[in-house]
């Protein structure tokens, strides 16, 4: 393998001026930098030195505190492999500082006859779901991890899928039958055996109870078990096990085109709508360099945020509901109504619009949307006010989530928590103000925090942020600027009927476009966005092809899912539900 | 002859009528619900079948009696079959000392108060049997949260009642309407009424109190396993218990079928349906409170504002005398 890397000198300088504690404790032998599309320090570590280095990190001053993102690559067949110190497989490590408000990425390159490496399971707990990942996807072990098994493929699996040689689509593989056997053995596999957790099945003087709560039970949220050692009603320890709604996206990008994949996005969270599309087209517009008008920025903000208050009241509504209060959800489902009508007059769908576009948005905004917008705006923040006396000043539900499922600052880092669940513990982080993109920086809102951590806090500061939600949407009704509704260039955007019609190289484009779909240039990148449950990031590799080499697809729900043992130890049954409830998940995004 | 026709009358056609008339009010209650509940929450509710959705009840009826009767393999089959017929018939018992007019009356017991607190303990063993026959966790959860919830709730219940019967000086519940026909006793016992409510809907399992079968913990509680009209036996033994309790309250706190210009019977329909559609907005309304606060709320709170009641209820009633 070819291990040289270009001189990259300037790069490099750069980098050591982003990071100067570490590069002064690193000697220069033991990394190699690779400059990437978003500008993040991307180091090529051996496998020997990931240990010490990342515990650097986490010790320095300003530490990275959160492990943001941990995800293997395949490098089997990349084209512009030579160009990097990459071998068969590559893990990457993607850390992040609150504090220092930056990224760091770490890759090591593993060779496919030694697929080994240490786990950091000790220096941060939430490694152990993104190693089991990694290991169910690529099948690359990671030594000293203490239950490495399958996480979103079932037991019986075979095969590691995200491998380059597993066939993508089911018609390249024998037709799916199920028989009385087979159903069995794999009814078996999902038993839960407490033993396999490391649980003891009775403790001095009684024996535990083990519940399967889920998959299928009414609050959980669509398809999640969490398997609970019972004593009473009291949970002593419990088990997570997602999966159930596994669909491959990360897979099936590898194989649509760019454009193609849009679809997909918005059915990763599925209440996020066209937040999904954000982080994608941003990062592939940064890839290809690619400069929208203030007017898609404005309406990519807009929609954005209209999502952000459409999940926030589902959220809110089963949130009430969990705790047992029927009736807010039917309420917020008639408002969710209101607003589905106004995404439905501007983009023709309701849920799932897959509206954004690699350099634009589908369409200009239709006739007559700002006085849509502008009712929907005047009406609703009333009728939240209604809803927080009848929920949030409700005392039966105050004593059911105060001091209920709590956290400190410190621990939401270690687990990997963003969004509204870290911000209730007081920890001021928000993308859109701490790195605005899409114009953020222009709009005046304010990123509402609680110093509680508990799902009280949480629920609360979701509450807080739809009023900040329709803050930003009247700012964007008031001051949508004009110009073009997609960016006019050659490789993404198909190009306007008035030049195609006379223009033959542009012609040409759009056939190439329509006929093979968009290329992008080379490149790697991640982009986040504060999505509606979190941080939501897509990391792109793209080889210079029409396809996505690699598609990784960081989502806020799968880190917080993982913290449900430790928030629900030593609580009731009911107040594991009070938890779900408040953690704010939807499976999708979970399993992708 | 005459005397013979009027036995007949009594002891047979007017519990019959009153049963009848029972079973179809706690059937149509849970069309009643189902719509004003949807009328609260902004949505329709049933209104398809029959003038306003009234022939939802016949249509959830075929459909209920033609379900597969099915018993889970891992149930105890008789505690499993029994469970149910249980609760119907102590809830239906529970009515024979109601009097919901003068003379509409199926039994008329001295001690009807005690009567029906035996009943109501009775009608615990059915959830309890129901969710141990079961052999299914969630069942097993839904059972034991009952045991203790209407054990405990019984004892409020009890004394509250108590303070009603020394203001009445007398067990049975005619004698009490009877006694109330100057001031009703929510004026005298107006500590008694909120316990009694309390214990009540506890008793009836209802939202708040549905712990016993709360479906975003513990799916559906003790009757999880059930399907078919054994599942609809628990269901209707509910909404029979919801009127009852409101019968109560009428008949113990509101005067009965006591009031004018509006003959006795519909006085109390009137008063009862009242408190069975303050139920159903309680439900509306109210989220749930957990296991251990709903018993920490009846033993360190109910328990003693009970006993005040009762002490303080005697001392007042035996103060003349003294």
């Amino acid at each position: 393998m070819p291990q040289e890397q270009p001189p990259q000198d300037s790069v490099e300088n750069n980098h050591a001026e982003q990071l100067p504690e570490l590069f002064a404790l690193l000697s220069r032998d033991k990394y190699t930098v690779q400059k990437t599309a978003d500008d993040t320090l991307t180091l090529w570590v051996t496998a020997n030195t990931l240990l010490p280095t990342l515990s650097l990190l986490k010790s320095l001053r300003q530490p990275f505190a959160m492990l943001f993102d941990l995800f293997g690559v395949d490098e089997r067949l990349r084209l512009d492999k030579n160009t990097l110190p990459c071998k068969d497989f590559t893990v990457v490590y993607q850390l992040l500082s609150v504090e220092r408000n930056q990224h760091i990425r770490l890759k090591v390159a593993l060779d496919k006859d030694d697929l080994h490496i240490n786990s950091i399971t000790d220096l941060w707990p939430n490694a152990n779901w993104y190693e089991r990942e990694c290991w169910d996807l690529f099948g690359i072990v990671f030594d000293g991890h203490p239950t490495l098994r399958r996480i979103l493929l079932p037991p019986t699996f075979k095969g590691h899928p995200l491998r380059k040689e597993f066939p993508c689509r089911a018609t390249e593989k024998d037709p799916f039958t199920i028989d009385e056997q087979k159903l069995a053995k794999e009814q078996e596999a999902l038993r839960f055996v407490p033993e396999d957790w490391g649980m003891a099945t009775s403790s001095a003087d009684n024996d535990y109870m083990f519940l399967n709560l889920g998959p299928n039970h009414p609050s959980v949220h669509g398809v999640f078990r969490v398997a609970l050692q019972l004593d009473g009603e009291r949970v002593v320890d419990s088990v997570p096990d997602i999966g159930y709604h596994h669909r491959g996206a990360e897979k099936i990008a590898e194989r649509q085109t760019w454009h193609g994949f849009i679809p997909y996005t918005d059915r990763i969270d599925y209440l996020g709508g066209v937040m999904n599309n954000f982080p994608y087209v941003l990062a592939l517009e940064q890839l290809a360099g690619i400069e929208v008008s203030d007017r898609v920025k404005c309406i990519r903000v807009m929609m954005s945020e209209c999502f952000r208050i459409l999940s926030h009241m589902l959220f809110f509504g089963t949130f009430a509901q969990d705790v047992g209060q029927l009736s807010p959800i039917f309420y917020l489902f008639v408002d969710r109504e209101k607003l589905f009508g106004i995404i439905e007059a501007i983009t023709g769908a309701r849920m799932h619009p897959s509206w954004f576009r690699i350099g634009g948005v589908a369409q200009d905004l239709p006739k007559g949307w700002d006085k849509m917008m502008r009712e929907f705006t005047d009406y609703f923040p009333k009728r939240l006010d209604e809803y927080e006396v009848m929920v949030m000043q409700n005392s039966i539900l105050k004593k059911r989530s105060i001091g209920i499922g709590k956290y400190d600052t410190n621990q939401a880092l270690d687990w990997g928590i963003t969004g509204a669940g870290l911000r209730a513990t007081g920890c001021d982080y928000d993308l859109r103000k701490k790195k605005p993109y899409s114009g953020y920086e222009n709009y005046d809102f304010e990123v509402p925090l609680d110093d509680q951590g508990d799902a009280y806090a949480r629920t609360r500061v979701r509450v807080e942020e739809m009023r900040q939600s329709i803050r930003i949407i009247r700012q964007c009704v008031d001051n949508m600027p004009q110009g073009p509704y997609k960016a006019d260039h050659p490789s993404t955007t198909p190009p306007m009927n008035h030049q195609s019609k006379h223009d033959i190289e542009t012609l040409i484009q759009h056939f190439l476009n329509v006929s093979w779909g968009t290329v992008m240039p080379k490149g790697e990148t991640t982009f986040a966005v504060e999505a509606t449950k979190g941080i939501n990031s897509y990391t792109m590799i793209s080889d210079g092809t029409g396809t996505s080499y690699r598609t990784r697809i960081r989502t806020p729900s799968f880190a917080h899912l993982q913290m449900i043992p430790p928030m629900a130890k030593g609580l009731m049954i009911a107040d594991l539900i009070t938890i779900i409830a408040s953690i704010d998940f939807v499976m999708a995004d979970v399993d992708r | 002859m005459s005397d013979f026709l009027g036995d007949i009358t009594g002891d047979f056609i007017i519990p019959i009528v009153i049963l009848v008339a029972l079973l179809l009010a706690g059937a149509w209650s849970t069309w009643l619900e189902r719509r004003i509940l949807a009328w609260w929450q902004d949505r329709l509710g049933p209104n398809r079948v029959g003038p306003f959705g009234l022939l939802q009840v016949v249509a959830d009826m075929i459909k209920i009696f033609t379900k597969e009767d099915w018993i889970p393999p891992f149930a105890d089959k008789v505690l499993f079959v029994i469970a149910p017929m249980i609760v119907m018939i102590m809830m239906m018992l529970g009515f024979a000392i109601i009097p919901f007019a003068p003379g509409i009356q199926i039994a008329h017991f001295d001690n009807g108060l005690l009567f029906l607190l035996a009943i109501s303990s009775l009608s615990v063993y059915s959830i309890m049997l129901a969710g141990f026959s079961s052999n299914s966790k969630y069942a097993l959860l839904g059972a034991m949260r009952t045991a203790a919830q209407m054990l405990s709730y019984e004892v409020f219940m009890g004394l509250a009642i108590m303070g009603i019967v020394i203001v009445a000086d007398s067990f049975s519940l005619s004698k009490i309407v009877e006694a109330q026909a100057d001031m009703w006793f929510i004026i005298a016992q107006p500590l008694g009424f909120f316990l009694f409510l309390f214990a009540g809907i506890a008793e009836s399992h209802r939202a708040p109190f549905d712990l016993p079968e709360a479906e975003t913990e513990i799916v559906a509680g003790f009757h999880t396993e059930y399907a078919s009209m054994k599942f609809g036996m628990f269901f209707i033994g509910e909404y029979l218990g919801v009127i009852l309790i409101s019968a109560l309250i009428t008949t113990l706190y509101f005067g009965g079928w006591q009031g004018p210009w509006l003959p006795p019977l519909l006085w109390f329909i009137l008063k009862t349906s009242f408190f069975v559609l303050f139920f159903i907005l309680l439900r509306a309304a109210i989220p749930r409170p957990r296991y251990d606060q709903l018993m920490a709320f009846g033993w360190y709170i109910l328990l003693p504002l009970a006993l005040l009641n009762l002490l303080v209820t005697a001392a007042w009633q035996l103060a003349p005398t003294l």
